[in-house]
């Protein structure tokens, strides 16, 4: 067993722990907390697969942009859902009986999968020119600027959105 | 080196984890969290296949980024029909928010 199979076991266990914690516990602050501790554990499996710039963004919009905002929804709403009553629904049994299917489900699909048993990867042919491809990669008219673009609008639709949707109703009786 | 096939096992693990929280939760914000999951497992697998498979072509790299930006705008609108709801019915409890059940 290499060093960095050591270092996947840890940072997977840690992550799978993390991520169980944030659908049990019953404090929506503590599962939120976890949630940022899952999704450090999955930029550290980025940077496992030799993909720093990911882990990089994984750091920055995830744990610095999508962890806080659900922060801030927890703190927001927070009156209402007293950390003591169910956090489960009823059919909470049917929840896990249907993510363990599918997990089997997953596992027996990548017994199929060919390239299953690759498990040494050749080396990064150009790691420097990496980086440089993906960025022009997103604006090449052959390549990817077409889903570059969808996201964009895609981005900027939810902005718009999401400032509608949250805007208080009441301010137009106030402000007449 | 680590066998592709431990990156699948935990993405689909993280997954299922996710996909848990989705349909166990009674809080909307919670629901959020377990998509949140599911995504980065996704990521998680598209980045794996990528580097295993295709180290050759970006397009695994920049797939990763499109969910990124997915992963985002779900983010901000989600949260903000959360805090919309809750203003108007003062809960955030999925089984509660009926008005388009009929």
């Amino acid at each position: 067993m290499t060093p960095l199979q050591i270092v996947f076991l840890f940072v997977a266990a840690f992550t799978l722990l993390s991520a169980l914690l944030v659908v049990t516990r019953p404090n929506l602050v503590h599962a939120s907390l976890w949630l940022i501790a899952a999704l450090a554990g999955v930029a550290v499996l980025f940077v496992l697969l030799e993909a720093g710039f990911l882990a990089a963004v994984q750091v920055v919009i995830y744990i610095g942009a999508i962890a806080i905002l659900i922060i801030f929804a927890v703190m927001l709403t927070r009156r209402v859902m007293s950390d003591s009553g169910p956090q489960v629904n009823r059919n909470w049994w049917g929840a896990a009986l249907s993510a363990l299917l599918i997990f089997g489900g997953l596992l027996g699909l990548f017994s199929q999968v060919p390239a299953v048993g690759s498990a040494f990867p050749a080396a990064i042919a150009n790691a420097d020119g990496l980086l440089e491809d993906l960025g022009r990669s997103l604006v090449d008219v052959n390549r990817y600027v077409l889903p570059f673009e969808v996201a964009s609008v895609l981005l900027l639709a939810a902005m718009i959105g999401a400032i509608v949707i949250a805007r208080p109703a009441a301010r137009e009786e106030g402000e007449e | 080196m680590i066998p592709l096939s431990w990156f699948l096992i935990l993405a689909a693990a993280l997954f299922s984890i996710g996909l848990y929280g989705v349909l166990a939760r009674r809080n909307a914000v919670a629901i959020l969290m377990g998509i949140e999951l599911m995504l980065n497992a996704v990521n998680l697998n598209l980045v794996a296949f990528w580097r295993y498979v295709a180290p050759g072509s970006i397009a695994g790299q920049a797939f990763a980024v499109m969910v990124f930006a997915v992963a985002a705008s779900e983010a901000a609108v989600g949260l903000a029909l959360i805090l919309s709801i809750y203003r108007q019915r003062s809960t955030v409890a999925a089984e509660e928010i009926n008005l388009l059940k009929w």
